[in-house]
Formats: structure tokens, C-alpha cells, sequence
């Protein structure tokens, strides 16, 4: 890869809560159109990680730099617009219930962008086809199964334009049958060259399309890599030991 | 029919019922919008103003309404005399022209009253609400980019504001009673006429069987109302159903 300015870079980013340490000294640099996969056992730090890189949970040390300018986070003005450039896809995907899809997508157009109602409900539009829901624009949340409430949280992201996307194990939450409709979309993504962190479980999809897997343990990376250099037949690393108990988890089912 | 009906009591109480209608209308109407926005500033506030309108609350729930109306309407003139006598003691005309402030007719006195006392019940009703909202919702709407302010407003509030609509939906109509108390401040509404036609006529029991079904009229009017408001902001899925 050349030798360009990462889109987001965090750096030893530190947070404590709750007098525990939750990550200790983590750093990530996100090159554009790259999509990094964080993986590693639950209480890991990862979510909190991702949360870190929005600020929705606030590090006690450490930098975020976006396109290579440090992010002054305590200007709520630049704050505001930082999260806007990176976008965030919850496990539990955070709908707003009481609105329906379309106006899930198009409210933040509105109230954030400050775009007029038709040409936020227009953009809304052009994110929900983008993935496959356009003819469920009326439905409320509660009314959309697991995998659909999940694609138009992405479309409700996309349609900020997001310079880098965070996804916080978006398929943990759905059953077998759901997942693959979802991570269709996350892979037509991954084509159109957009810039994500995702943490998952999925581990054939890490594999196919990880720029790199990054594992995480106790707050701290403590490998990353390529797909290929982390799983080949030669090495024994972490990564590999993990994704081999997640085979037996499956193979004993 | 009984010319008591139709020349003294229906006459009195038509006039009273409008004057009900002029107290209930604005109290129901500000005391809401007080109550959604004392309810939001006492979970989402900073701690002093916290502090300040959880006090409010607990003087107005914690007051008799009869007791905060005299304290309005017969307590407030004397400071307001107490403000000019010494204002114009050391000649300083403004402050006492400020006492002026303190006098209040019945009407006002009375709405006042009212709104003070329905916007302290329905933040209890909001607050509650609030506080059931899932902390997702928040992070969804700071994760795009909303300021905290937006992220009540559109979507935190329209949330909570459907869940404690049949609390709230009971305060209104708690309201069209005591809205019946405005007669001791002097302000005479429904009671206050049907009181004097009463003590006139020694026809007490006509008089309040009559005024018994007013009231109840205008709560079948309000408790339509709200029904049908529910019904509005229903959407599929949100609360029970």
C-alpha cells in the first residue's frame, strides 16, 4: 500500500471506567478503502474500542486524527461533524422506534445537514434501494425483521456520507438466516471502496474480505495482519487459535 | 320545565362553564408543554438546574393547589406592596414600579395557579418516560451527529412523549376539577355560579346534580380528545398493542 495519509487513525487511545482498564494503548490506522476486522473473545474491549473512535465513549488518552488532522473533541461543533464523517452500526441496530424507515434514514439529513424534507426524503430513498428496501420505506421498526432493521441502519449511515464506517458486530444479533443479507450489503461496500472497522465473529467473511484482522484481548491488540500472513498453515498465532475453536464450537453443533 | 332550570341555573352555569373553558384550555395546553419541558430538564439538565426544578416539583406536588392560589392571589399583593413601600423609601421608582408585577387579577391568579401546579405532575409523567427511552437511541442520534439538544428534541421526546401521553392524558382531566378551586381565589367559573344559585334558592341539589353533569360532560369531551390523540401518534409496535 502507498505511503498516503490514513482517512482515521486513532492513537494510544486509552480508557479507563470504572477505576478498570478497558483498553490499554490501542492503536489503529485506517488507510482509505481499507476494511479492518477486530475480532477476539467477548470483553475484549472491541465495542468499547469502536465507541471510542466516535467518542460516544470518551478515552482519557490518546488522538484521533481524521485525514491527518487531530480532532479537537472538546469543540462540540467539530465533535458534531466528526461524527458525521464516521458513521456507527450497532449490534442491537438502534432504530429510532418511532419513526418509520424512511424517516429514520432522513431525519439526521434534515436535523444535521439541515437538507429540505424532499430532497432528505429523496437522498433516503436512493440509501434504502441501495440496500434493497425501497419498498419497505413505510414500515416502522418494530414491523422489520432483524436483517432488514439492520440495513436501513446502514442506509441511515450511508446517507451521511461517512468517510469511514464502524461496525460494532452488526450480524451478533440475528439469526443464521438473517446474517447473509446483511453482510451482502457490508460486502457491496467493501466493493465501492468505502473505509470500515467492523468487529464480527464472522470468520469466513473476515477471511474472504479483511484487509487485515486485528485480535484483540484484555484492551490491547495483540496481533494483527493479513488474512493470509495470520492464517497460513506455518504460523501458530492467536488469530489462527481462535478461529479453529470457532470451527469446533460449529462442528460440535 | 321549571323556570329555575331555564331563567337562574342553566344561564349561571353556561356562564360559569365558559369561564371553565377560558381557565382549563391555556392551564391544559401550557401545563403540558411546562411539564414536557421541566420533565426533559430534570433528566437532562445540568445538576443546578436539576436541583431547582426537582424543588419546584416537590413544593408544587407537596402544596395544597387551594393553599398555593391564596398564597397567588392574596399573598403576592403584599410583597408586591412590601417591594414599592421600600423602593420608594430609598427612591428608586423602577424597582417599585415592579411591584406592580405581583398584583393579579382572579383569572390570572387562578391559571397561574394551575399551570404552576398540572407542569409539575406532568414532568413527573415525562420524566418517567424519559428515563424508559433505551440509551441506544442516544447513541444512534450522537453517532449522526446530533447534538444532545437535537437528540432530545427529535428523538428522545417524541419517544417518551407517546409513552407518558395516558399519564398525562389523567392530569388534564384531574385539571377540569380543580379547576373548580378557582371560585375562592374569585374567579367564578361552573362551582362558583352553581354555589351562589345554590345559596340563593336553598336548591342545592338540583344546582350540583347539574353542575355534576357539566363536569362530566367536559370530561367525556377531553377523555374523546385524548383518545383520539393517542390513536394519531400510535405507530405499530411502540408501547403496548
Amino acid at each position: 500500500m502507498t505511503q498516503t495519509i490514513p482517512v482515521l487513525s486513532a492513537q494510544n487511545i486509552y480508557v479507563r471506567l470504572g477505576g478498570k482498564d478497558i483498553l490499554k494503548n490501542v492503536s489503529l490506522y485506517m488507510p482509505k478503502g481499507s476494511l479492518k476486522v477486530l475480532i477476539g473473545p467477548s470483553g475484549a474491549g472491541k465495542s468499547t474500542f469502536l465507541q471510542t473512535l466516535n467518542h460516544l465513549i470518551p478515552h482519557n488518552c490518546g488522538t484521533l486524527e481524521l485525514n491527518g488532522i487531530a480532532v479537537n473533541l472538546d469543540n462540540k461543533k467539530e465533535l458534531y461533524s466528526y461524527r458525521q464523517q464516521v458513521g456507527m452500526i450497532f449490534q442491537d441496530f438502534n432504530l429510532f422506534d418511532h419513526l418509520n424507515a424512511l424517516d429514520n434514514v432522513a431525519i439526521a439529513l434534515r436535523k444535521v445537514k439541515g437538507m429540505k424534507k424532499k430532497d432528505a426524503n429523496q437522498r433516503a430513498e436512493q440509501e434504502l434501494i441501495r440496500v434493497g428496501l425501497q419498498d419497505k420505506k413505510e414500515l416502522y421498526p418494530a414491523e422489520l425483521s432483524g436483517g432488514q432493521k439492520q440495513r436501513v441502519a446502514i442506509a441511515r449511515a450511508l446517507a451521511m456520507d461517512p468517510t469511514v464506517l464502524l461496525l460494532d458486530e452488526p450480524t451478533s444479533a440475528l439469526d443464521p438466516e438473517l446474517v447473509g443479507e446483511v453482510l451482502s450489503v457490508i460486502r457491496n461496500l467493501t466493493k465501492d471502496g468505502l473505509t470500515m472497522v467492523m468487529a464480527t465473529h464472522q470468520m469466513d467473511f473476515a477471511k474472504a474480505l479483511a484487509h487485515e484482522i486485528v485480535f484483540m484481548q484484555d484492551g490491547e491488540i495483540i496481533e494483527q495482519g493479513t488474512p493470509a500472513d495470520l492464517l497460513k498453515d506455518d504460523v501458530t498465532s492467536r488469530t489462527k487459535d481462535f478461529f479453529a475453536k470457532l470451527d469446533t464450537v460449529i462442528e460440535d453443533i | 320545565m321549571d323556570p329555575f332550570y331555564t331563567q337562574e341555573l342553566l344561564p349561571a352555569l353556561n356562564r360559569g362553564i365558559i369561564m371553565s373553558t377560558k381557565l382549563i384550555i391555556p392551564s391544559a395546553i401550557l401545563g403540558l408543554f411546562g411539564g414536557i419541558a421541566v420533565g426533559a430538564v430534570r433528566v437532562f439538565g445540568p445538576k443546578p438546574v436539576k436541583i431547582f426544578f426537582n424543588g419546584y416539583t416537590s413544593f408544587f406536588r407537596g402544596v395544597p393547589l387551594m393553599v398555593q392560589l391564596f398564597i397567588l392571589y392574596y399573598g403576592f399583593p403584599a410583597i408586591g406592596m412590601f417591594i414599592e413601600k421600600h423602593a420608594m423609601h430609598y427612591d428608586l421608582p423602577k424597582i417599585a414600579n415592579l411591584g406592580q408585577l405581583f398584583y393579579f387579577e382572579a383569572y390570572t391568579a387562578a391559571v397561574i395557579g394551575f399551570i404552576l401546579c398540572s407542569t409539575a405532575y406532568h414532568s413527573e409523567y415525562i420524566r418517567g418516560a424519559l428515563l424508559s427511552i433505551k440509551s441506544g437511541q442516544f447513541k444512534a442520534a450522537s453517532a449522526l451527529g446530533m447534538s444532545k439538544f437535537q437528540a432530545i428534541i427529535n428523538i428522545i421526546i417524541p419517544q417518551a412523549f407517546r409513552r407518558a401521553l395516558p399519564g398525562c392524558g389523567n392530569e388534564i382531566i384531574y385539571l377540569i376539577k380543580y379547576s373548580s378551586l378557582a371560585y375562592i381565589v374569585s374567579c367564578i367559573e361552573l362551582t362558583g355560579e352553581a354555589r351562589a344559585i345554590a345559596a340563593q334558592s336553598f336548591r342545592f341539589t338540583e344546582a350540583f346534580t347539574v353542575v355534576a353533569c357539566y363536569y362530566l360532560t367536559l370530561v367525556t369531551i377531553a377523555t374523546w380528545i385524548l383518545k383520539k390523540t393517542e390513536k394519531k401518534l400510535a405507530i405499530p409496535g411502540f408501547g403496548v398493542k
